[in-house]
């Protein structure tokens, strides 16, 4: 093409690799000095709280007898320069390990290990239901602007947006749970029930590896108040950008060229309408899942969900600083592993992106 | 005279708006035979748009449009939007004003240019992908194999506009209608794709309606030329008789603002045959 130079000559420049190999290979880059930006965050923080962990692990009495205070802080590095700390912080990190909780005398990284799976599942049921109906509502209602059906699911998501998490959580834990008893309330699972073999540690998915189907329904009713809760916002949310999205998507040209090539009406709208509206809608899934992973600790409290949300909650509590190191660290792991993949997703979905 | 693939409007009325609306054609009647280009010249807001349009089926939602649009003896006014689709794409193809707005920036060109050929003839890929390199051919896009694969931010105004022409023809349609096909490029590449267009309408002997408001295109490249006003159509005839002798006085006002050479000289030059695919912007006006 190049010496074609009468013709084309918006041709991409450069070379060298697939453009999206290239794309992705950057982007893994700098999420890897941003997991490294995380630890040095983490720490920095942890240090700038002004509390004595001290007195918080040892109790009044022992924090009283400075022998035995001088010798847990030699044992836990406490005296030793701040860099120094921060270096022996990092290689243990690097080697998988975050430290003993302070209150439990348990490995956080174990800690943190067993409370993921709770927290991994019921976030990810929320997100999924809730990307589904907020971008079919968005769609629906951008295709049946200014009708009927257009005003009310724009009340809903409205309604989804406006109510403080707080409040659903206990109202919907009161009503369906203690009035109704439609759904149980607290927990992942009943007492009575063995938890499937762990695989994954999702209850619902291992219940259905191992076929035990009285356990995946089990933990399936568990789910539903608590991911309901967690995802009615991103619902809302998510309508609303995927209702304008759409629209002006439907305005475009090349949507009217779709049609002009009479192609079928879902066609043109799975394929032109919704791929063009996809960039934003996945901007703000990416940002709405991380809202909804801050709501965790809510509602893991209210419906006694033993994940990293309730663990994080015990952690600040009790001032256990290598738990709370440790959540720190996993949190913003996620937050960057979120935005790798929003990123990820935008070269695949747009090939503009992936040349710059 | 409605059965020769040609295109007939009658009495084409469209009111957009709720209520009574606004009356944005008033009756236009034009014939858009095959092996010709019927130019539809007009001021901005004339309607031009809009008459292109209703043939696709494309207005509005809140236009309502009366009287008859013929092809092959049936009238497309009368079609739903789902029988309108096994015409439009396939027998009546549509080429818009700006290439870059109306290719889709995230689909490849092979996914756009195959996507309605299957779906009309119920090809496969393999034939489709054949079916397009012969078509990126037609229009002179260099390397047609590689260009599948490209996205249309990879190429220039102009190709990109030949490839949205070999989507148009993808499906060997016999009507075609080019919106302002040019105006969004670059001068340099008017004139060629322009006398493209004529090349393409002589081979396939395609009725092609094109919509400009520059009647300097018109003069050098159309047949027939209908101008537009208000929603009316208020002259039409060949070439040469509205350039040289317009009946009215709107057209006439038109062609005295042409620029460089005046209207007489330069009707008078293209109306021989041989010279139909001369074209202004090769005429020293660049
Ligand atoms: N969606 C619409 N709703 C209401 N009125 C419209 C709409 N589209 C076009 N019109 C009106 O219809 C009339 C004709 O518009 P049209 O687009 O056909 O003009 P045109 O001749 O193509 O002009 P141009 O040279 O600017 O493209 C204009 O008065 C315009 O305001
Ligand atoms: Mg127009």
């Amino acid at each position: 093409m190049a010496q074609d130079t009468s013709t084309t000559t918006a041709t991409a420049p450069g070379g060298g690799g697939h453009p999206l190999a290239r794309y992705l290979v950057v982007r893994a880059g700098i999420t890897v000095l941003l997991l490294f930006g995380v630890t040095l965050t983490t720490f920095i923080l942890t240090n700038l709280i002004p509390a004595d962990p001290v007195q918080a692990v040892l109790g009044e009495q022992a924090a009283a007898n400075p022998e035995i205070v001088a010798a847990y802080r030699e044992r836990a590095g406490l005296d030793d320069p701040l860099p120094v700390q921060y270096f022996t912080y990092l290689s243990n990190v690097l080697q998988g390990d975050l430290g003993t909780s302070q209150q439990t005398r348990q490995p956080v990284a174990d800690e943190l290990g067993r409370a993921a799976p709770a927290t991994i599942e019921l976030a990810l049921a929320a997100i999924v239901v809730s990307a589904v109906l907020g971008i079919g509502l968005g769609l629906w209602a951008a295709l049946k602007r200014r009708t009927i059906i257009d005003q009310v699911i724009r009340l809903v998501s409205t309604v989804g947006i406006s109510i403080p998490l707080f409040w659903l959580a206990l109202v919907v834990y009161y009503v369906f749970f203690f009035q109704l008893g439609i759904f149980p309330g607290s927990g992942r699972l009943s007492p009575t029930l063995t938890p499937p073999p762990d695989v994954t540690g999702l209850y619902t998915v291992d219940s259905l590896l191992a076929g035990d189907l009285p356990a995946f329904w089990d933990a399936l009713s568990h789910l539903v108040l608590p991911a309901s809760v967690l995802g009615l916002y991103t619902v809302g949310l998510l309508t609303r950008f995927a209702r304008s999205a759409v629209l002006e998507i439907l305005d475009q040209d090349y949507v009217r060229a779709a049609r002009a090539k009479g192609l079928p009406a879902r066609t043109v709208v799975t394929r032109y309408v919704l791929r063009g509206s996809l960039v934003p809608i996945i901007t703000v899934l990416g940002m709405a899942f991380g809202s909804l992973l801050s709501g965790t600790v809510l509602v893991e409290i209210i419906f006694s969900w033993n994940g990293i949300g309730q663990y994080s909650y015990a952690a600040a509590t009790r001032l256990d600083l290598p738990a709370i190191m440790g959540v720190g660290l996993v949190v913003g792991m996620v937050y960057i592993g979120l935005n790798f993949i929003v990123d990820l997703l935008y070269g695949l979905i747009d090939p503009r992106v992936r040349v710059s | 005279m409605t059965g020769d693939g040609g295109l007939h409007i009658r009495s084409l009325r469209v009111v957009i708006g709720r209520d009574a609306g606004t009356t944005i054609l008033h009756g236009i009647d034009l014939d858009v035979p095959r092996g010709q280009v019927t130019g539809l010249a007009g001021e901005s807001g004339s309607g031009k748009t809009i008459t292109g349009m209703s043939v696709m089926g494309l207005l509005p939602t809140t236009a309502r449009a009366s009287g008859q649009i013929l092809f092959e003896g049936t009238d497309l006014l009368t079609l739903s939007a789902r029988q309108l689709n096994a015409y439009r794409g396939a027998r009546i193809a549509m080429v818009f004003q700006d290439p870059t707005a109306s290719l889709h920036p995230m689909l490849s060109i092979g996914g756009q240019l195959t996507d309605h050929y299957r779906s009309h003839t119920g090809a496969s890929k393999r034939e489709a992908k054949d079916r397009a390199v012969e078509m990126l051919t037609k229009v002179q896009v260099p390397e047609p194999e590689i260009a599948l694969h490209k996205y249309p931010h990879q190429f220039s105004g102009g190709q990109l506009q030949r490839v949205a022409i070999a989507g148009a023809l993808m499906c060997g349609p016999s009507v075609l209608i080019a919106d302002e096909p040019t105006t969004a490029l670059d001068v340099t590449v008017q004139a060629e794709l322009l006398r493209l267009l004529r090349g393409l309408c002589d081979d396939l002997g395609l009725a092609v309606l094109l919509i400009t408001h520059d009647l300097g295109v018109m003069s050098s490249l159309a047949d027939r030329i209908a101008v537009m006003k208000d929603g009316r159509i208020v002259e039409l005839g060949d070439r040469y008789q509205v350039i040289t002798a317009p009946q009215d006085p709107y057209t006439r006002s038109l062609i005295d603002a042409l620029p460089a050479a005046d209207g007489a000289s330069a009707g008078g030059r293209c109306a021989d045959g041989a010279d139909a695919a001369r074209l202004p912007g090769s005429e020293g006006s660049v």
